[in-house]
């Protein structure tokens, strides 16, 4: 498949001509003409098990014929390849085929594209605007939008919802009511609308607006270089910003070619993996918090809280560290960086502890969770599941795993995988993944800091050491070069990803050779989760919706970009 | 009936109180009202749908359950007085009324899913 | 007449006792206990160990904008925080907090009203709270509000049923209704012994008919945003609040006095006659009723909540054939002179 298109395509007359390989890119491309792209797409479903499609994005060319890309990444489970598929289509026919019928996790995805690019999907349920704005007007992703165009918000405006999966109104024991659940509500862990439309308590059908975060992030990154991109990546997913600045910078690293010095990846193995354990205490405490157990908050925001400390002493800040840069880290790791990891080794287990004794085995907490919006394996794959979430359903998948980056080949930790595929196994995932982090970060603490510079020595990337600049003509030219002008990335396009805390965290990055990224798209593990969210809670009573949204864990940040 | 004074006096307090303290507040905290302010919230977004409907009928099903069983308790409140200085009539007669009247009717309803609110949605969740 | 007055005396003595103390003193304990418990330090800026807290929110209540929605039904959306403080104003009027001693040659009873009726009074005026809910509800014209005033009436009525049950039980082996009797009933055994079953069922009704964690559906801030009193600032929502405290502690009183002997050591032990053991007496009483409260507190930040359907299954399901249960087995064994 990586030289030649497979048999049953060439095999095809209707394919003839329409599918081309593209030759030189990190994984396989297929360039696709649109008016069968929704045949080859249910094509390679079938024939070659494409049974995730990870993300769905367009890019914008103003100078070709065939002005828009719709980029399809796919992903197969039994197989475990890669397939990156272009739909070019034109500024005047601008319309693909809606694959929502083969994914459903196009449905939001395709949505994006259109809010984004103005792209028309034929045959999508409802294709309407989805991050920006009701009275937003025009798309802001196009090349010719200007980014510095400001709105005035107009207040009549208001997104209306749309019940798809409305049953019709029986004569039954309730009265239907349609209410309004966030964003301005105590359970919505960042700002969501969910509108419902209950009987009773049960939720017969539901509609989400999510937007509110919205600050184009992808467009930001157009107008800044390379380098100035990385603390936008912090305000993505701000549980766990440091997992984002790595799959930023680990892409452009690659689109580089550059090799990382052993202790730049020691130290963000390190850090990602404490990470991941604050994204997995908050996402677990305030799941917690919303079925009325308070303390368990509070033990897990200890640790969030230690985990902080060390951070601070690391790059000077909490939330958003912007701990890494393209080519290894700003500064040195603070010299007590190892005494200070011990410390946590010590302090995150008795915590965690507690908290399994207070909760896990409780019995309400077991009722109330148990078999709460499950979801199997399958369907989740469907719909775009990875990370806790997919494993809470069974399915044993993880990035660190089954396609090793950095030295995760290297340090023995397993998997958690339960088969409830419900809020209680989602919690249970996190809490072990938890404790299969603290067994990662032990093994590297043990291995000890390695020797050597924190960063790549290319000064194309990063900036000459100061005494260096000052005395030496020819560090001063590259420092004065990478100030004035940034970095340069070779022309190409990479899609980088890796296990980020919430799923696969992908990087779809497009450089034309310029000091600016030409084009950034973010795959948030959490988009396609929660676009189930409708789907998980229907007959199901408001609670059981407001601990599904905690047990996903959606970050508004990530999601809405 | 005089000793019970108290508790007529304490309901009257309750009300002048409350009032007392409501009108503390509303002399002693700003009134900066406007349309928005005074609308009912609803999460921060203009109400989608009527507030006041017809209340769900799995609410009447409890409180007449809960009518039947209240007045059956309230009939055993003298009973349960003069049981302990009473013969043995007494005795079976209470307990007769016990099973007869509460548990058979409290059995009659289990069966029936008197007890069962929102029952869709039990058969929903695994 | 001069019954009258002393009636008037205890009664206003025991509700400033409940207004001025406790209801303060329990906000002030629930936020260090939870503290405590959460590993934090709670309250400590106004006043030494944060004590004046209390005093604080109240004049912060006071300061804030009284806002009566524009939709709202204004005389079921006023009456509902008053009609709060009614059963609040009242119950404690039939609970007895401290031994009986003669003073100045005249009988002084440590009860505001000794009914002898008491336990019933006691169940017919818990049984008005509910009235502010259904009001508060309705009246913000407001759906969480309406959802959550459903939720609690529901919820309130259901456990009330139990805990006339578990109540009845106790009447069956006292073989009366005055309150003080019951106390002196158990001076063999405390009644926690003798029907550990009934304490308990009264106990999980206490927590429920209080509106406290795991039954604080009717607020349930996750999911109603404040359930019935989405609508209620300033202080119309620190009236709920004091309605539920003092709630609180009557049920806690009447914990101690059905249950756990009332204002007896251990049992058997009756403080001695005079004044002095009166005030023996109610200081063991105050000590049951701060463990009680501060049970109230512990299980607060120990125990997630409840869905709606769990609780009303375990109201309806579990807590009232353990009721009766409870009342057919104490019946026999009364019956057979055991007990």
């Amino acid at each position: 498949m990586d030289k030649k298109l497979p048999v049953w395509v060439r095999a095809q007359d209707n394919y003839a001509g329409k599918v081309e390989l593209e030759h030189d890119v990190d994984i396989p491309t297929w360039i696709v003409d649109s008016s069968v792209s929704k045949e080859l797409l249910s094509d390679l479903y079938r024939e070659e098990k494409f049974d995730m499609l990870l993300d769905l994005c367009g890019v914008d060319y103003p100078g070709r014929e065939k002005r828009f890309d719709v980029v399809y990444h796919l992903y197969s489970f039994s197989t475990g390849k890669r397939l990156r598929v272009k739909v070019p289509v034109s500024e005047d026919r601008c319309e693909v085929d809606s694959v929502v019928d083969i994914w459903k996790a196009a449905d939001w995805f395709e949505r994006e594209a259109y809010d984004m690019f103005g792209i028309k999907f034929k045959g999508h349920p409802a294709l309407r605007r989805i991050l920006t704005h009701e009275g937003f007007v025009g798309h802001p992703l196009r090349k010719d939008y200007d980014p510095g165009k400001r709105w005035q918000l107009e207040e009549d405006k208001i997104y209306k919802p749309v019940f798809l999966n409305l049953p019709p109104e029986e004569d039954s024991m309730f009265e239907r009511m349609t209410i309004n659940i966030g964003p301005s509500h105590p359970a919505m862990h960042g700002t969501f609308r969910l509108m419902a439309v209950l009987e009773g308590e049960v939720i017969v059908d539901s509609d989400v607006e999510i937007g509110y975060l919205h600050r184009c992030f992808e467009k930001m990154a157009e107008t800044h270089p390379w380098q100035q991109v990385v603390p936008y990546t912090d305000r993505l997913n701000y549980c766990s910003a440091f997992i984002n600045n790595v799959a930023y910078c680990k892409t452009v690293e690659d689109m580089l070619g550059l090799e990382l010095p052993p202790k730049a990846i020691w130290g963000r193995m390190v850090l990602m993996e404490l990470s991941r354990i604050m994204d997995h205490c908050v996402c677990n405490g305030t799941t917690l918090v919303d079925v009325g157990a308070l303390t368990n908050f509070w033990y897990f925001f200890e640790i969030r809280e230690e985990i902080y400390s060390l951070l601070t002493k690391c790059f000077g800040s909490r939330l958003t560290v912007a701990g890494c840069r393209i080519g290894g880290f700003q500064h040195d790791l603070p010299p007590d960086f190892i005494d200070l990891c011990k410390h946590l080794l010590e302090i995150i287990p008795p915590l965690i502890e507690d908290i399994d004794k207070l909760v896990t085995h409780n019995r309400i907490w077991l009722d109330r969770s148990v078999g709460i919006s499950a979801i199997s394996g399958k369907e989740a794959i469907n719909w775009g599941w990875t990370g806790p979430c997919l494993r809470a359903s069974g399915v044993q998948f993880d990035l660190r795993k089954n396609e090793p980056y950095y030295w995760y080949d290297k340090v023995d930790f397993d998997i958690p995988v339960f088969y409830g595929g419900d809020v209680y196994d989602r919690y249970r995932v996190r809490m072990a993944e938890i404790k299969e982090s603290l067994k990662i970060v032990r093994q590297l603490v043990e291995q000890g800091i390695p020797d050597g510079p924190y960063a790549v020595d290319d000064y194309h990337v990063m900036l000459p050491p100061k005494d260096m600049v000052y005395n030496q003509m020819e560090s001063m030219i590259y420092h004065f070069k990478l100030i004035f002008e940034g970095m340069r990335v070779p022309p190409g396009e990479r899609y980088g990803y890796l296990e980020g805390a919430n799923g696969e965290l992908g990087f779809y990055i497009v450089s034309d050779g310029s000091p600016n990224p030409y084009r950034i798209k973010v795959r948030p593990p959490c988009f396609p989760i929660f676009s189930t969210f409708s789907r998980l809670i229907r007959n199901q009573t408001v609670a059981d919706a407001i601990i599904t949204l905690g047990g996903l864990n959606i970050i508004a940040g990530e999601l809405e970009r | 009936m005089v000793e019970y004074l108290p508790i007529i006096i304490g309901v009257g307090l309750a009300f002048i109180v409350a009032g007392i303290i409501m009108l503390i507040s509303w002399l002693m905290g700003p009134k900066r009202p406007y349309r928005t302010k005074l609308t009912p919230y609803e999460s921060g977004m203009p109400i989608l749908d009527a507030s006041r409907k017809r209340i769900p009928v799995a609410f009447f099903l409890i409180a007449l359950d809960f009518v039947v069983f209240d007045v059956e308790s309230a009939f055993l409140f003298p009973w349960a007085l003069t049981v302990r200085n009473s013969g043995t009539t007494e005795f079976i007669s209470g307990i007769t009324f016990i099973v007869v009247a509460v548990v058979v009717g409290y059995l009659y309803v289990y069966l029936k899913g008197g007890f069962d609110i929102y029952k869709g949605n039990s058969e929903n969740v695994k | 007449m001069n019954e009258i007055l002393e009636a008037l005396v205890k009664y206003a003595a025991i509700l400033a006792f409940m207004l001025g103390v406790v209801a303060p003193v329990m906000v002030w304990v629930e936020r260090r206990g939870m503290a405590l418990i959460q590993d934090r330090r709670g309250p400590n800026r106004v006043g030494p160990f944060g004590l004046l807290q209390p005093l604080a929110d109240a004049f912060k209540f006071i300061f804030k904008e009284e806002i009566i929605p524009a939709q709202a039904d204004k005389v079921l959306y006023l009456a509902a925080p008053a009609l709060a403080l009614v059963p609040a104003l009242t119950t404690f009027t039939v609970v007895p907090f401290g031994p009986t001693f003669n003073y100045a040659g005249k009988e002084i009873k440590l009860v505001v009203i000794d009914s002898d009726i008491g336990a019933l009074m006691f169940l017919a005026l818990a049984g008005l709270g509910v009235y502010s809910l259904i009001c508060a509800g309705y009246g913000s014209y407001n759906k969480y509000s309406l959802l959550g005033s459903l939720r609690a009436s529901a919820q309130l009525i259901s456990y009330e049923l139990s805990m006339g049950f578990a109540i009845l039980a106790i009447l069956v082996s006292t073989a009366s209704f005055n309150l003080l009797d019951v106390i002196d009933y158990q001076n063999s055994m405390w009644n926690i012994v003798y029907q550990p079953l009934g304490f308990l069922v009264f106990l999980v009704t206490a927590f429920a008919e209080t509106n406290r964690v795991p039954f604080d559906l009717p607020e349930s801030e996750s999911e109603l945003v404040a359930g019935f009193n989405t609508e209620y600032g300033a202080m119309k929502f620190a009236l709920f609040f004091m309605g539920e405290y003092v709630n609180m502690t009557t049920l806690s009183l009447l914990l101690a006095v059905l249950y756990l002997g009332g204002w007896q050591l251990y049992p058997g032990w009756t403080p001695p006659e005079g004044i002095v053991g009166a005030i023996i007496g109610v200081l063991i009483t105050l000590a049951k009723v701060i463990f009680m409260m501060w049970l109230f507190v512990w299980v607060r930040f120990t125990l997630p909540r409840f869905r709606y359907d769990q609780l009303m299954k375990l109201g309806w399901k579990v807590l009232l054939p353990l009721s009766i249960t409870n009342l057919v087995i104490v019946t026999i064994l009364v019956n057979k002179g055991i007990l």
